[in-house]
Order: structure tokens, then C-alpha cells, then sequence
């Protein structure tokens, strides 16, 4: 089962860990902001980076990330 | 009640009665009330889509609501937050009670626990509280700018809390107004629901064609003799739907609004469905017709919107509000003749950054008009860079 990662944009400050712990899944824009690298809304996570991932929704400052069951 | 006329194929939503119920019931008939059920079948049938921009089908979001544990609130979205449209003002000055028939046939089929009817600072409140002073249908007056309308904005608002756009993982169709499942469509939409349940889905299909069905309403602005709202079969061509407001010297026509996409003045012939729109990236979207004439520079317009748009920003989400200004700002050195080669190619990434990262459709709905105001004016967005101005040619200056 594939997760994707859910960014809410009116809490995301750009702190920066998320893009810290997932440099494979997420780059940084112009303005300090996490950008998906495949362009995906919310990117689905690979298996390798599961542990990674939930790590950054536990460490981001300003609670902006969460993981789903990509049925939805 | 008397049987009453059959509404004509497509003069069906502005010859109404204004606030008075009693000519109102005399000319429409009593609003028949549907269970659940058999609404459903209706929407459904009909194809009805959302009128406010989005373009949702209906009976989606009638089904998620009505798959909902706890009873739902249904609202009547009448925000009309876009400068360029004046349809939902003047529906509801001149049909309140067909909105508020909609608004109500499915508030009983729903159960509702409450229907509410909201209008934004520029529409006149006082027919439609009047015509709703008969029913069990709050209007509630709100305040806010272009993203206001977004229907989280609505929901938080009527909440008590600012008007602005929240996180949409959670849908107001599972959480909304009271924390209930809630049913947000636009003031156009109501009235078509009213239209159909009296008169069927097959009688609201006789207008349009077979994938994008029934009248919608157009607002009809820009480079115009008679500015104005009219009433059209969806699938009619554009040309026919904007001779009555009598274009001058077109050079494109932006459809759908400040979110929308140009339509360049020798493809008029096309039609107003999502399928014939769509290589266009455009959308009928609330229904906004904007002729921009030839002698206006295109460039310099849309760095206008940019700036509004920029400036309605929720000033919530990261990307819109720095890439929104960083748009407005590219456009206008475009607009000024400032000759970078580059610019086009950042204002392409630019579009591309903001787009699909924002809580609302904010900034993909400004990404899309700056694509297609590079796409459609490519040969003008050139000439800017060699130094020149095509609008400008007749005047003679560099």
C-alpha cells in the first residue's frame, strides 16, 4: 500500500525539515518552500523512504504534513 | 396549484418575479418536494454542473453529502468574489425565490439542520431576504474579496472565522458549517436544481449538448457596446452568445474570468462546452465573457490582473504569496518593453512553481490565465521584446 504525503500550505512556514529528511522526494523552491520533485501534488512515497517520511510529519514545527493511504 | 408554462429552451432563469412569492408560485407552480431519492435520480440526469466556477458535477457532491452520518447544512453560495461577473447579483435581484426553491427542495430532501443563503458586499441583499422571509432559510451577509467564494472560505466565514481558504484534505461535504457535512453550490446552480425538479432532467437537457448540458448565465464585459448578463445554451457558439453586448474590435476573449484563458478573436466560432474549450484551457467557468480589443496591449493588461490577483492572495500559503507578486512583477518588465529573453521562460516556471500548492485554486487559477496569456499572445509577448508594441501601432510610438 503506497502513502503520499499531504502538505497544508496555510501551516507550512518553510521551516525546512521535511526537505532535510526526504532530499530524494522533495527539493526546494525559489522561497524556502518544499517543492514534490515528480511534480506530483501530494508525492507518493517510495517504500525506502517510509521511515524517513514519518519522521518529517513527527518533526515538522508547525504540524503541516501528514501521510495518507493513497486510496483515498 | 395551476399548471404553469413550460420555461422556453433557454430563457429559463432571468424573467422571474423579483421578491414577490405570491407571482412567483403563479408563474412556476408550486416547488414540488422530492425525497432524497428521486432528487438524486434527477440531478443526476440532468448533469447539472456547478455555475460558480469549478464546474463540479452536482450530484457528486449532493451524494457525498447525503452519504454523510450526521444532518447536513446546505448553502447557497452567492459571494460572486470576481470583478468581471455580475450574474448571481442580477439572479438574485430578479429571481430570489427560484435560488431559494433550490436551495430549499434540497435542504427537506437532505434533512438539513440549517439552509443558508450567503451574499457578498456587491450583491443587494434586500430582494432575496425579502422572498426569504416565508421559508426557513437564513441569509446571512458576508464580507470578503476574490478568494472569499473559495467554499472553504465560505464554510470558515460562516463559522465565525475569517473568510479565508483552509486545508481542503478535510471536505466541507465531511466537515463543514457546524462541523456537519455541508453542501455548498452556487446561487446559478440552486436555480437550475429548482428548473429541474419541476420540469425534469430530459426538459433541462433540451438545452446544451450531450456532455455539458442546460443555460448558463454569462457576464458580459471588456470592449462592449452593452455590458451585461445574459442567458445561454451551453454548447452555443461564443460569437452568438456575445452579440447582444455588440463586441469592438476584438482581439481575444477572455473566458472564465480572472482564472480563466483566452480565446483568440478568429477561433469566435468555438463552443462553450468543457470538450470544445479545452484546447484553450479554458473553462465556462462562472460565465465570464471579457472582450479585450486590439488596440488594448494584452501584456499590459494581464500584468493588471496579475497585481489584483497578487493582492487578493490569502497571504496564507507560501507559494502564492511570493510567486503571485514575482508574476506581476515579470509581466509588468514584459509590459514595459523591457527586452529579457528570459522572461517569458520564468514566467513559464514561475506559473508552473505555484501551480497545485495552495489550500484553494488561487494560484492555479492565476497560473492558468498567465500560460494562456503567453501562449495566446505569443507573436505580441515577441514583438515586446524586440522593442515594440502591436496595440500600439497606430499611434506611433516605439
Amino acid at each position: 500500500m503506497t502513502s503520499r504525503l499531504h502538505v497544508d500550505w496555510t501551516r507550512c512556514d518553510g521551516h525546512g525539515s521535511c526537505t532535510d529528511l526526504l532530499p530524494d522526494l522533495l527539493a526546494v523552491d525559489d522561497f524556502g518552500y518544499p517543492i514534490p520533485r515528480s511534480g506530483e501534488r501530494d508525492p507518493a512515497i517510495p517504500r525506502r523512504d517510509e521511515d524517513a517520511a514519518r519522521h518529517a510529519v513527527r518533526s515538522c514545527p508547525v504540524m503541516a504534513l501528514r501521510l495518507y493511504d493513497a486510496r483515498r | 396549484m395551476t399548471a404553469t408554462a413550460v420555461p422556453s429552451a433557454v430563457n429559463r432563469l432571468l424573467d422571474g418575479t423579483g421578491g414577490d412569492q405570491a407571482a412567483h408560485v403563479a408563474k412556476y407552480g408550486d416547488l414540488p418536494h422530492l425525497p432524497l431519492d428521486a432528487l438524486v435520480r434527477a440531478v443526476a440526469g440532468s448533469r447539472l454542473t456547478g455555475r460558480g466556477g469549478a464546474g463540479f458535477p452536482t450530484e457528486v457532491k449532493l451524494r457525498a453529502v447525503a452519504a454523510g452520518r450526521r444532518r447536513p447544512v446546505v448553502v447557497g453560495n452567492g459571494l460572486e468574489g470576481e470583478p468581471l461577473s455580475a450574474k448571481d447579483a442580477v439572479l438574485l435581484s430578479r429571481n430570489p425565490h427560484l435560488v431559494l426553491d433550490g436551495l430549499e427542495v434540497l435542504g427537506r430532501a437532505l434533512h438539513a439542520r440549517r439552509a443558508i443563503l450567503a451574499t457578498g458586499p456587491d450583491i443587494d441583499p434586500g430582494p432575496v431576504s425579502t422572498a426569504a422571509r416565508s421559508r426557513r432559510i437564513e441569509v446571512a451577509q458576508v464580507t470578503g474579496g476574490f478568494v472569499a467564494g473559495q467554499e472553504t472560505a465560505l464554510v470558515n466565514q460562516l463559522n465565525g472565522r475569517a473568510p479565508l481558504p483552509r486545508d481542503p484534505f478535510t471536505r466541507v461535504t465531511e466537515s463543514g458549517v457546524d462541523g456537519r457535512p455541508t453542501l455548498v453550490l452556487n446561487v446559478e446552480t440552486l436555480a437550475q436544481v429548482a428548473l429541474v425538479v419541476r420540469w425534469g432532467a430530459d426538459w433541462f437537457r433540451s438545452a446544451g449538448d450531450a456532455d455539458d448540458s442546460g443555460t448558463s448565465l454569462f457576464t458580459l464585459s471588456g470592449s462592449v457596446a452593452h455590458p451585461g448578463v445574459v442567458e445561454a445554451a451551453r454548447g452555443a457558439r461564443l460569437r452568438d452568445v456575445l452579440e447582444p453586448a455588440q463586441p469592438w474590435d476584438p482581439a481575444a476573449v477572455l473566458v472564465g474570468g480572472y482564472h480563466g484563458a483566452w480565446v483568440p478573436a478568429q477561433d469566435l466560432d468555438v463552443r462553450l462546452t468543457r470538450r470544445d474549450l479545452a484546447p484553450y484551457r479554458a473553462t465556462v467557468g462562472a460565465g465570464v465573457l471579457h472582450v479585450l480589443d486590439s488596440g488594448t496591449c494584452p501584456v499590459a493588461f494581464a500584468a493588471e490582473v496579475m497585481d489584483y490577483l497578487a493582492s487578493e492572495s490569502a497571504r496564507q500559503c507560501g507559494p502564492c504569496l511570493n510567486g503571485l507578486p514575482r508574476l506581476a512583477s515579470d509581466l509588468h518588465r514584459l509590459a514595459v518593453g523591457v527586452r529579457d529573453r528570459s522572461l517569458p521562460a520564468e514566467v513559464e516556471r514561475m506559473s508552473a512553481l505555484v501551480t497545485g500548492r495552495g489550500a484553494c485554486a488561487h494560484p492555479d487559477g492565476s497560473a492558468r490565465f498567465v500560460a494562456s496569456t503567453l501562449d495566446v499572445f505569443r507573436g505580441h509577448v515577441a514583438a515586446h521584446l524586440e522593442g515594440w508594441c502591436p496595440s500600439r501601432r497606430h499611434e506611433g510610438t516605439s
